[in-house]
């Protein structure tokens, strides 16, 4: 993740300043990777890859840029509100949480740490990368179920519980399963 | 000559854009969610109920960019609900009765085609607003007509009952797609200002997108007839209304109510 150094040298030429700046933004992180998902709490906001930069401006205002998954999920109302939360709680000073949109988030944003802790938590991560136009419109390749790893299933419904999720269901040992849409 | 705060375009123009990109996915979004409780599937329940709320959420970005752009302190719910009639800007086809499952499907593949090849093209916008603003709603746009061809294909290549449902759903709606593509001169300014794509691009792209689409659907495309809708200057069916009497009526019984 970028941390905008110019901007830090040029706020704080002087070393003490520089390691201060440097604390705060340690401490933000450390922040935002304890702040959850509401709606897939195994999941840290920073292993969705929502958090798009922690920037020092040159005011000393720590500038966190957060994207939302969809536009319309509800949760990017309350993943800010327990952002801001959580960066007051950890004394990072003056901040601000700006929404970036572009470039738009991808689900290839999520991170290898946060496919793992899906997958852990029931949820099938989402095939990399929807780069072809084809494929999202056709993609027809097959999601293993997370409980038996049978290859034997089936797309229930496109949507599921959340924006983010599609409804699966394993045609070896019956159970149903969330995806997580690639997109 | 001075500088326009938005590029090549006069403010009052791009206003008038924005709101016409916005008021289709809020009517749109207002319409599917008439689905929810009744659709004939859980999951479709859940899938119309997820297309809308997307484009509810798409709709806020455009009308608070709107708001901003006309400078008069207005955000997107007093855009969204303190509005008349006539200054809805949508095109007429999205504030058309859902119908049956087949009619709402259909209406949504003719939508989304369209809103997939607009978005596409509008990532270049000059209007770096619109821009980032498009590449979002692109990816939504790409899911909801994965799911709605996915439905068409399904009903049209289905029973014969379907086949006929999806075919007179198509004839009936078809003539409301001109209106999408009747370029008039606030079309023609952002398009030259590079705002927006020209529409016979994206009429083009939409119909070869949408051939595709309707041969795997075994359906058969409709002709274009002369068209008299003019949704996008405010001139609407009688089905708005109702639309909207239902959208604005907590606003207008408790003005500034608040969440």
């Amino acid at each position: 993740m970028n941390t905008a150094r110019d901007d830090i040298h040029a706020a704080a030429p002087d070393p003490a300043a520089h390691a201060a700046t440097e604390r705060r933004m340690w401490l933000a992180w450390a922040a935002l990777a304890a702040v959850e998902d509401p709606e897939i709490p195994a999941v840290s906001i920073v292993d969705l890859g929502l958090i798009r930069g922690v920037n020092s401006r040159p005011d000393g205002t720590l500038e966190v840029g957060l994207s939302p998954t969809y536009v319309g999920c509800p949760a990017t109302e309350v993943i800010r509100r327990s952002v801001e939360a959580a960066l007051h709680e950890a004394g990072v000073g003056c901040f601000v949480v700006t929404t970036v949109l572009a470039p738009p988030w991808t689900s290839d944003w999520i991170s290898t740490e946060g496919r793992r802790k899906l997958e852990l938590y029931g949820i099938v991560p989402p095939e990399h990368s929807a780069a072809s136009l084809r494929e999202v419109l056709r993609s027809s390749k097959p999601v293993a179920c997370p409980r038996c790893h049978s290859t034997a299933t089936e797309c229930v419904s496109e949507f599921g519980s959340t924006p983010c999720k599609a409804l699966h269901r394993c045609r070896a040992c019956l159970e149903p399963f969330e995806y997580f849409k690639c997109i | 000559m001075s500088a326009m705060p938005f590029g090549r375009v006069e403010p009052q123009a791009l206003f008038r854009y924005v709101l016409r990109l916005g008021d289709l996915n809020l009517v749109l979004g207002q319409r599917l969610g008439e689905w929810v409780g009744h659709a004939p599937a859980l999951e479709e329940d859940l899938g119309l109920a997820n297309v809308a709320l997307d484009l509810i959420g798409q709709a806020r970005l455009l009308l608070t960019y709107a708001g901003e752009v006309e400078g008069l302190g207005r955000d997107e719910d007093d855009i969204a609900f303190l509005r008349e009639h006539g200054q809805y800007l949508n095109p007429v086809l999205v504030e058309q009765p859902n119908g049956d499952f087949g009619q709402t499907i259909v209406r949504q593949v003719l939508i989304d085609a369209f809103q997939l090849e607009m978005y596409e093209r509008m990532h270049a916008s000059t209007d770096e607003r619109l821009a980032a603003i498009a590449a979002k709603a692109a990816k939504e746009v790409r899911y909801h007509l994965r799911y709605s061809s996915g439905w068409l294909v399904r009903l049209g290549d289905g029973t014969l009952e379907s086949h006929a449902r999806v075919q007179s759903a198509l004839d009936a709606l078809w003539p409301y797609t001109v209106e999408l593509f009747a370029e008039d001169e606030l079309d023609r300014a952002m398009a030259d200002g590079g705002v927006a794509p020209r529409l016979a691009d994206v009429h083009a792209a939409w119909l070869t997108r949408l051939d595709a689409i309707l041969a795997e659907a075994t359906l058969e495309r409709p002709s274009d007839r002369a068209h008299s809708w003019h949704g996008k200057r405010g001139q609407h069916s009688e089905h708005l209304g109702y639309i909207l009497a239902e959208m604005q009526h907590l606003q207008r019984a408790y003005p500034e109510a608040r969440w």
